[in-house]
This record gives structure tokens, C-alpha cells and sequence, in this order.
């Protein structure tokens, strides 16, 4: 089978799936739903010719789904109940998301086709990577060597965002204040 | 440019679930589906028609290799962007989980008229 072929196929499943996790009551059934375009938003990657960002993408998508199943699970899990208000609301956002889908047809027409990628930089990594790196995986040598500061300001962001997660859902020092707001009272 | 197209038609799927929808949750999904459109829109850019894997074997010719391999500088970018967004997934999800403990709901229009 066509590999673009197939790739519109494994598109029109993630639009699908994308649509019922929006529309859908069931929280947690909106939460597998998402699961699913991200398992097949894995398999388009192994087609376009990236096995690493594939095997990424699994893993990240599986603790992702943990995640997402902690926020949702033990709570009412059933969506809110629309009001009367946001049908207005509603009919505004289709119609600016139809202009926009207008205007970036246009748009798409002054990128490159598909299939005939420009590569100004990559056929430099291509041509010397394996003489200055040494790598025989290239994307490797990208990340790690060519572009090494660039990896290293993105681990940041991610330091960043983990001890941030952390300090928000953090316990004891909540609880402590509040011991020192007890006394106060007490005394 | 008909898969531009779909990818783009997923972008605003996200911003439609983030923009209109009131529980929070369902924002932050809307916001992970426009992170699957961008990494996936960015890796379509750099794909080249009966392209390989850009990895080297020993059975292969360094001068077709460079004419036949997919990009790999989109890729290497790509490949951190995803860790950086479960990163984002973790912190966005720990705020969901606080304020509900706070004011015992999802809804956002709900928590500002409880806050106010």
C-alpha cells in the first residue's frame, strides 16, 4: 500500500478520534479516546521514516494516559452540563474556524509539496555527520553533538516543569502552616 | 497538501476543545491534541517520497544514503519537544488536581464565580 495513502488514513482515525474526545460526556472514555490518537499518531511517525520519535512517542503517550486517567478517575468523571449561553459561543468559534481553515488552504499552497523537503541544513549534518560525529544514527548526532545547546535548554524547560508539577502537589509544607495557624488561634 | 490540510484540521480541533469547552480537563486534551498536530506537522515537512530512516548500516552507500534519507534536523527537534510536553501534561494535570481539591469542581466558569 501507498505510504501517503496510508498516512491519510492514519489522519482522518486521529481527526476522528480527536473529534470524540472533545464531543464525548464520559470523561475517562475521553481520555482513552486520546490514548488512541496518540498510539496512532506513533504508528504515522514509524511511516515517515522516524522509528525514534516513534518508540518516544509511546512511552510518553502511556504515562501521559496515567496522567490523565489520576485527574479523572475518583471524581465525577461525567462532563458539564452546557448552558443556554454558549450555543452563541459555540456558532461564533465554528464560523472563525471555518475562515481559518479558508485562509490556510491558501497558505499550504506557498509551502514545498510534500515529499520534496528543502534540507539547506540537514544536507550539511547529512554530508559531515559521520566524519565530525562519528554517529551513525543521525538524529543522534543532531541532538546530541550539532545542536547540543539547543538540548540542553529544552532538559531545562523540563527540569523546569517537573519541580513545578511537584511543587504544586506537594503536601507537607501546607500542612505545617497550617499547624502554625492552629497555635496561633490557641493561643 | 491535502495531509497539511487534515494535520491543520486536528490543530483546530485542539484549539476549538480549548477555547469553547468549560471543563478543564477537556482543555487540557484540547491542548495535547494541538501538540500531536504540531510535532506531526513538522516531521511531514522534513519526510521525502520513498524516503528511509535516517540511520546508517553497513550495507549502504554514504552518497545514495544522503540523497535517499528523510530529514533529521526536524526530527532531533521533534524527538524533545514530546518529553517537553508530557513535562507541561504533568504540570497542567497537578493544577487541575489542586483546584478541584480547592473548590471541589472543573468547571472554569463555576471557579471563577466561587473565587469572586
Amino acid at each position: 500500500m501507498d505510504v501517503v495513502f496510508l498516512l491519510h488514513l492514519l489522519l482522518v482515525f486521529m481527526i476522528i478520534g480527536a473529534f470524540i474526545t472533545v464531543e464525548i460526556k464520559n470523561m475517562l472514555s475521553a481520555v482513552i479516546s486520546i490514548g488512541a490518537v496518540g498510539f496512532t499518531l506513533s504508528m504515522a511517525f514509524l511511516f515517515l521514516g522516524a522509528p525514534d520519535i516513534a518508540i518516544t512517542q509511546v512511552i510518553v503517550e502511556i504515562l501521559s494516559l496515567i496522567l490523565l486517567i489520576r485527574a479523572t478517575v475518583n471524581v465525577d468523571n461525567v462532563a458539564i452540563e452546557e448552558k443556554g449561553e454558549s450555543v452563541f459561543h459555540n456558532r461564533t468559534a465554528l464560523i472563525f474556524v471555518g475562515i481559518i481553515l479558508v485562509f490556510a488552504w491558501f497558505a499550504f499552497q506557498s509551502l514545498a509539496p510534500f515529499g520534496e523537503p528543502l534540507m539547506r541544513v540537514s544536507d550539511y549534518y547529512l554530508n559531515n555527520g559521520l566524519i565530525m560525529v562519528g554517529a551513525t544514527n543521525f538524529v543522534t548526532s543532531v541532538i546530541l553533538d550539532f545542536r547540543a545547546y539547543d538540548t540542553f535548554g529544552e532538559a531545562m524547560v523540563l527540569f523546569v516543569s517537573i519541580s513545578g508539577a511537584f511543587a504544586i502537589l506537594r503536601r507537607w509544607k501546607r500542612e505545617q502552616h497550617k499547624d502554625f495557624l492552629r497555635i496561633d488561634r490557641e493561643h | 497538501m491535502t495531509l497539511y490540510f487534515l494535520n491543520f484540521v486536528l490543530l483546530i480541533i485542539g484549539l476549538y476543545a480549548l477555547v469553547v469547552k468549560r471543563h478543564i480537563v477537556k482543555k487540557i486534551l484540547g491542548v495535547a491534541i494541538m501538540e500531536y498536530a504540531v510535532n506531526l506537522f513538522l516531521i511531514l515537512l522534513g519526510f521525502r517520497k520513498s524516503g528511509i530512516a535516517p540511520i546508517l548500516t553497513e550495507d549502504m552507500d554514504l552518497a545514495t544514503f544522503i540523497h535517499t534519507a528523510v530529514d533529521p534536523l526536524p526530527q532531533a527537534l521533534v524527538l524533545t519537544s514530546i518529553v517537553i510536553g508530557l513535562g507541561t501534561l504533568a504540570l497542567m494535570v497537578a493544577m487541575a488536581i489542586r483546584l478541584y481539591e480547592r473548590y471541589g469542581t472543573f468547571d472554569m466558569d463555576e471557579i471563577n464565580r466561587l473565587r469572586g
